[in-house]
């Protein structure tokens, strides 16, 4: 009688133990698929996002699409296919360790913590994390939140930074988690949080999409900064490489500068609202000196 | 109180027609190979062999024990590993629709395979004795005389199950894929409009279940003698 | 690569410092736990009333009841969450919809999910005890009213004692699936148990472990539940049924 009971999980296990090896040289795995399948967000403005025609566009998009272009050519695969798979926050990490996205380029920090898991690229964008909030809401800073309702989103830096704040500052924040910032912003433009907390690009990507954006202003003294890489798996340095030459070929072409205009002071889809965010100082000493560290 | 506006909805259609698509494909899948595996499980389950019975027992009681939202994401989480050391390449298409279809397939033919051990126990032991009083092998006996009928008789069970994977299909959100019910979030997302999108996802699959249950309570007053 | 098992990370403690990576799955649990049975008590209480309703004879109380009954079968579970959640805050007046969306948010997700999860079972349960009250020899309602008994009263000491009895075993089922759909609330935020387990991944990217864990504790709930209800269901077996398996 023990063997049949048994018997069930030892084959769990060893489904198990087999499913999770992963090949980690994904230019092997690229030339032999003929694809190469890209995670992106879903509502990371202006960085990766949906169009009105779902058709996924932004800033970081477009490297990815440079770094295709890298690898058709390092490979001379002309019709190398290219698959679109959507990444949330919380998921991205896990799907880029099973295999099923071999490069993410959305709005990811790179961060010490994150790199016992995964692999970054150059950084391709700076940010601090900030607040954006009703201008009616009277909140200055990251102390005017104590006991209100913040909502930032699940799986991002963000996050951890708002629980530790509560918990250092004792502000008695209620933090709703939201599955990616289309949804945190639903979250505030509700009425179901006061402020939302993440990177302050992206909070004037979100600005770009709301009923009446005049209503709403970026506040705080940034809590930390956050380096932006492409994700890629772990110990691949071929990939790696490939990767980093081409998005430092871009920035010190200057071609980086011609996307970020295209990004960040140009009309943008959906609304074609303009953001307005100037090229900080940090920014331009990333396309001076491109290079992968983590800020953290 | 919000003002409604419906007009994202008529520009959003031939998304959403794309999304009942991909529902409608998942829940096919589902039935055909649950339908499938679940009559082998069942079978598995009534057969005299047990090292065999106890298998389709743990089977279907570990399915039918874990939420459908844990099973979507297991699945989504092994099944591209597995593609790729089981079947080398795979890359060649959508991930999360093969994850989806194999997670619905698998978790849907536990619940079918019930459904069909029940339908066969429904049919009198004296059929089978008659069976086999003729001269007829165990798998003749189950081809032609057990089978249909038990079939028959679980017709209405089928379908309303099937009724039930339809409504269930929308789960797939969880892995972000598109189906109707993703479509419309998306597009309310987009929009701004998810309160609209929300009220007309539901209404569009009100009326498709119920005048599904509508057809099924038509043709099991037909059957039922 | 290949991956790295550490079945250690549930004992070491949380970025913020403030629990462990098992006290968060014990937090999860918790919440399934609250959620599930909370929502099982008012699906039957709502389930048994809009059984009975279903049965009586009058034609506008038996339609309406019917009428719940297709509308919450008939839509899918994750719309309906999405519709309390979302749409439901909306629809009331500006005033009260702000002040309810001001409350702290993880009572918002309980609540929404509760009621939910209660109104989408109590269809389930009302088809049940309709089945039930059904299956009953009509001679037992006409009996009850010859005695005398007012139309409630017949309900209350002769019909729904035995039909309840009856219905035990399908019970259990639907009992069972309110666990199981109890985490349909992690979609909208609720931090129950597959939530967690979501969280777990996003924090220490040991996915199996936490996926394991946390199916674990399912398939225990639902051995747990299901030893329970054959108690029940031995004790109240009625006596010249076949007791049904």
């Amino acid at each position: 009688m023990k063997l049949p009971r048994l018997s069930p999980l030892v084959f769990g296990g060893v489904l198990l133990v087999g499913a999770v090896q992963v090949p980690a040289d994904t230019l092997e795995k690229v030339k032999d698929a003929g694809s190469i399948t890209l995670g992106h967000r879903e509502s990371s403005i202006p960085f990766s996002y949906y169009d009105d025609q779902q058709r996924v566009i932004g800033y970081s998009q477009d490297i990815a699409l440079r770094v295709v272009d890298a690898i058709k050519r390092e490979l001379q695969l002309r019709d190398l296919q290219v698959r679109l798979n959507p990444v949330t926050s919380q998921n991205r990490i896990p799907l880029i360790q099973n295999g099923t996205v071999d490069l993410e380029c959305g709005s990811t920090t790179n961060n010490t913590e994150r790199q016992k898991q995964v692999g970054f690229s150059t950084t391709i964008f700076v940010v601090g994390t900030r607040l954006l909030t009703k201008k009616a809401s009277g909140i200055q800073d990251f102390s005017d939140l104590a006991g209100k309702n913040v909502v930032t989103t699940a799986g991002t830096t963000s996050e951890r930074l708002l629980r530790k704040l509560n918990e250092d500052k004792q502000l008695n924040m209620k933090i709703i988690s939201a599955k990616d910032h289309g949804e945190s912003f639903l979250t505030l433009e509700t009425g179901r949080a006061a402020a939302f907390m993440m990177d302050d690009a992206l909070l004037y990507g979100e600005l770009a999409k709301a009923k009446r954006p005049g209503d709403w202003v970026v506040v705080g003294i940034p809590q930390s900064s956050e380096a932006y890489g492409c994700v890629l798996r772990k110990d691949d340095p071929a990939f790696k490489t490939l990767v980093d030459t081409t998005i430092a070929g871009l920035m010190t072409s200057g071609e980086a500068q011609k996307l970020y205009a295209k990004w960040f002071e140009s009309p943008i889809p959906p609304k074609g609202l303009n953001l307005n965010f100037p090229l900080s100082a940090e920014m331009v000493e990333l396309y001076r000196n491109p290079n992968d560290r983590a800020l953290q | 109180m919000e003002e409604f506006d419906w007009t994202s909805i008529p520009g959003a259609l031939p998304i959403l027609a794309d999304g009942m698509l991909i529902t409608l494909e998942i829940t096919a899948t589902a039935i055909l190979i649950g339908i499938l595996w679940g009559t082998v499980l069942a079978l598995a389950r009534l057969s005299g062999n047990r090292p065999l019975a106890w298998l389709a027992a743990a089977y279907v009681n570990l399915f039918r024990a874990v939420p459908l939202v844990m099973v979507i994401l297991w699945f989504y989480l092994i099944v591209p590993t597995l593609l790729q050391r089981w079947f080398g390449v795979s890359q060649s298409s959508d991930i999360r629709m093969i994850s989806a279809l194999v997670a619905f397939a698998l978790f849907e033919s536990a619940y079918y395979a019930e459904i069909i051990r029940a339908g066969v126990q429904s049919v009198p032991k004296g059929q089978v004795d008659a069976a086999f009083a003729l001269g007829m092998p165990y798998h003749l006996t189950m081809r032609l005389v057990v089978l249909p009928q038990a079939f028959r008789n679980m017709v209405p069970l089928l379908l309303t199950q099937a009724i039930i994977l339809f409504q269930d299909t929308s789960l797939v959100y969880v892995i972000g894929l598109a189906d109707f019910f993703g479509a419309a979030y998306k597009v309310g997302d987009r929009d701004g409009r998810l309160v609209e999108l929300l009220l007309f996802a539901g209404a569009v699959y009100f009326i498709l279940c119920f005048g599904a249950s509508l057809l099924v309570w038509q043709l099991q007053k037909k059957y039922s003698t | 690569m290949s991956y790295n098992w550490n079945w250690d990370i549930f004992l070491s403690p949380t970025p913020s410092g403030e629990s462990t990576y098992l006290g968060w799955l014990l937090d999860g649990l918790q919440w399934t736990l609250t959620l599930s049975l909370g929502a099982w008590i008012m699906a039957l209480v709502l389930g048994i009333g809009l059984g009975v309703l279903r049965t009586v004879p009058n034609r506008l109380l038996a339609g309406s009841a019917a009428a719940y009954v297709e509308v919450f079968r008939n839509v899918p579970l994750l719309v309906q969450l999405f519709i309390w959640y979302f749409v439901l805050p909306e629809l009331l007046p500006t005033t009260l919809g702000d002040a309810l969306k001001q409350t702290d948010p993880l009572a918002q997700q309980f609540f929404a999910a509760l009621l939910c999860l209660g109104c989408f079972t109590a269809a389930r349960v009302c088809e049940q005890v309709r089945a039930g009250i059904a299956s009953l020899p009509r001679g037992q309602r006409n009996a009850g009213l010859a005695l005398g008994l007012t139309l409630p009263q017949t309900y209350r000491y002769v019909l729904l004692p035995m039909a309840l009895r009856l219905i035990l075993p399908p019970l259990t089922s639907e009992f069972l699936n309110v666990f199981k759909n109890s985490a349909v609330a992690s979609t909208i935020g609720l931090i129950e148990l597959s939530r967690q387990s979501q969280q777990l991944v996003d924090y220490t990217a040991q996915a199996y472990e936490a996926f394991i864990a946390v199916t674990v504790l399912y398939v225990l709930i639902n051995v747990l539940v299901m030893f329970g209800m054959r108690l029940l269901e031995r004790r109240t077996r009625v006596p010249g049924y076949i007791g049904s398996k």
